[in-house]
């Protein structure tokens, strides 16, 4: 139940303003806010409320009730390069776990697709396993906002009740993630890298505890839907089915200026945006072995030598040395590419976790006892700065062959 | 004017090994630090008292924890902030994302209810999930930055430098307001022994959840919608080769050899 405390409330309309389903208004003569039969408690007035007056008081979903919430979500974030918008990688990901989970479940799978002018995404989410789009266009969700996109899907998931919803454990994915499931109350299982359905049709969420010594099997018994973020390169996409067709359904949505209450000034693209370390096939990736900023020449020419892309652990980042998107790690980005050289990196746990799921990892390092070892298929006892120079020099003469 | 930074304790992740036989974590000795992140933050916090300090800005340091989080609080207020609260009961453990941002929003409101600006760390290092903060603010019913770098304060709102996965954002918002950071040009510094002394005079008050008026239906595992079913052992790897390096020649020559047989590399 929406309770209005009526001390409180000084009938200035903002929650008139805000809800997305003209759900609550204000009394003409009392002058006190009224909640209509149509609320779907989806929170967006009791976040917008400046005086403390409205409160939802959510209670443990009882057994029945269980079973009224259906069907699989996934949040469909994009993209926009040089002024074209594509669908994130990591949509594609979710949805073929997705898949997979409303197949089990016998639902089926949506996206929530907020943004303005981006109906042209949806046949592609169909060919990756989506079978309805839930279409969200506004002028005002043009550009990602915390406060929009939440007030958006709050009130979709509020009002088409899924029983899981799935986000891609990207910045925005984990700006907006709790923040819907701090509106409805929900639980949130942050990272997971393996999603299942047990036997009595609960959501069964595996993540690394402890920094990854762990794996700990979460689940949301008494609250609906629930909610996970999965981090991009965890699941495999599905082959696309270029025939495969689904379901718009257009979403009539209401948002006013006084939703959003943070503006964006300036967007900058970084000089190094070409850099997906996320993407790249092969990764030659530097650590604090490296010692001066000034050695990692050679981890560019070995790179060059390659067609490879850099990145590095933690360390490097917060020296500075390298962009924090070019970070692998619990903390910087999962990767998996087909081959991961780790040069100068001890392997903590951190950043293991960050890459273990490479094809191939080589490891380049002089403390025969580096944790890298055990998990490398190739490793070599000795110095990054005797070895790679022999290296490039091999792979430069097989290029004039 | 007032910030509150809010903080966690966890373990000091490099020093965190695994006992090769059992493969359980090996906690004996490893020392329990203020979550680096957390101490941007707060530096992030004393740098804007200083640059501001036509607004006599008082930062409050705030924690949920176990009784021995008192040091980390007592190294916030070692390197700069004025007064902490540290909240802690037996009643608060076991609590997921949600319980931890109900107790941290009944923290925040009771005891500094007049705040104009919430900083916290962007993420735990032993965690690393980067939820909660964002679940404070929408408790508090406040708009969020996450992901911060910068802060400046100007009248009653604030601009934001933002990291993206491509790059920045200049953000703007009003206060009061909830921003997390990561590292920017912020650092972890090393307090004088004047600060040192300092921080014995100021204020560390721990505070219970009864304090709160919080029941455990509110905070802690029964508050928890998550829930832990079970816990196992991460699927282990076998690494394969380790070679002798000290002739970097044939190490080079092997490890092409091993690039050609596996396919990364055309024979030629």
């Amino acid at each position: 139940m929406l309770e209005v405390d009526i001390e409180a409330c000084t009938g200035c309309k903002v929650c008139e303003k805000v809800c997305p389903f003209a759900a609550i208004i204000v009394d003409p003569e009392t002058k006190k806010a009224i909640v209509l039969d149509n609320c779907t408690l989806c929170g967006t007035c009791v976040n917008a409320c400046r005086f403390d007056a409205l409160s939802i008081e959510r209670k443990a979903v009882s057994e029945e009730e269980l079973l009224m919430y259906k069907d699989v979500f996934v949040w469909g974030e994009w993209e926009r390069k040089e002024g074209k918008v594509t669908t994130k990688n990591v949509v594609f990901e979710l949805l073929g776990k997705g898949r997979e989970l409303a197949d089990k479940l016998g639902e089926s799978l949506a996206v929530v697709l907020a943004g303005d002018n981006i109906d042209h995404l949806t046949e592609e989410l169909f060919h990756y396993g989506a079978d309805k789009v839930y279409l969200c266009e506004h002028e005002l969700l043009d550009q990602y906002s915390t406060d929009g996109y939440a007030t958006v899907i709050s009130s979709v998931i509020a009002a088409e009740k899924p029983s899981i919803v799935l986000f891609g454990a990207t910045p925005n994915g984990r700006d907006l993630a709790p923040r819907i499931a701090g509106r409805l109350a929900l639980g949130l299982t942050a990272d997971c890298t393996g999603l299942d359905i047990d036997e009595s049709r609960q959501l069964i969420q595996t993540r690394p505890a402890f920094g990854g010594n762990i794996m700990a099997s979460i689940y949301s018994p008494y609250t609906r839907p629930q909610m996970s973020s999965v981090r991009p390169n965890v699941f495999p996409k599905l082959k696309p089915d270029k025939t495969k067709q689904g379901i718009v359904e257009e979403v009539d949505v209401k948002l006013s200026p006084i939703n959003i209450r943070t503006k964006i000034i300036k967007e900058i693209i970084s000089k190094d945006e070409g850099i997906k370390i996320e993407e790249a096939n092969i990764l030659v990736s530097a650590g604090r072995g490296i010692g001066l900023k000034e050695n990692l020449g050679i981890i560019y020419e070995m790179a060059e030598e390659l067609d490879a892309t850099v990145s590095g652990s933690r360390a490097l980042i917060d020296l500075g040395w390298l962009p924090h998107p070019q970070q692998v790690g619990q903390s910087g980005k999962t990767v998996a590419p087909n081959l991961y050289f780790a040069l100068g990196i001890s392997g903590a746990i951190q950043h293991l976790v960050g890459m273990t799921s490479s094809d191939t990892i080589i490891a380049i390092n002089k403390d025969p006892d580096a944790p890298i070892f055990k998990i490398a298929d190739f490793g070599i006892v000795g110095d990054i700065f005797e070895v790679i120079p022999e290296f490039i020099k091999l792979l430069q003469t097989r290029k004039q062959k | 004017m007032k910030i509150v930074v809010l903080v966690k304790q966890v373990p000091e992740a490099d020093k965190v090994a695994v006992d090769p036989e059992t493969g359980t974590l090996i906690r004996e000795g490893v020392a329990s630090i203020l979550n680096p992140y957390c101490e941007y933050a707060l530096d992030e916090a004393v740098r804007l008292k200083e640059s501001y300090s036509d607004k006599n800005i008082e930062v409050v340091a705030i924690s949920m924890g176990p009784p021995q989080t008192k040091s980390a609080l007592l190294r916030c207020l070692e390197l700069g902030a004025d007064k902490a609260y540290l909240l802690s009961d037996r009643k608060f453990a076991g609590s997921d994302v949600w319980a931890t941002s109900t107790a941290l929003k009944e923290g925040v409101s009771k005891l500094e209810p007049g705040f104009d600006l919430i900083i916290t760390g962007k993420q735990a290092i032993d965690g690393d999930t980067a939820q909660v903060p964002a679940e404070t603010a929408e408790q508090l019913g406040i708009p969020q930055i996450t992901y911060g770098t910068k802060i400046k304060i100007e009248n009653k709102r604030i601009e934001v430098k933002r990291e993206t996965d491509e790059g920045y954002q200049i953000l703007s918002t009003r206060l009061p307001a909830l921003v997390t950071m990561s590292k920017g040009s912020n650092i972890r510094r090393i307090p004088s022994m004047k600060q040192v002394l300092d921080s014995r005079k100021k204020p560390l008050d721990v505070v219970s959840a009864d304090d709160l008026g919080l029941d455990e239906n509110k905070v802690g595992l029964k508050a928890s919608p998550t829930q832990v079913s079970r816990v196992f052992a991460p699927p282990t790897k076998i690494g394969g080769d380790v070679i002798d390096g000290s002739d970097p020649k044939i190490a080079a020559q092997k490890l092409l050899e091993y690039l050609v047989k596996n396919k990364y590399l055309k024979d030629v």
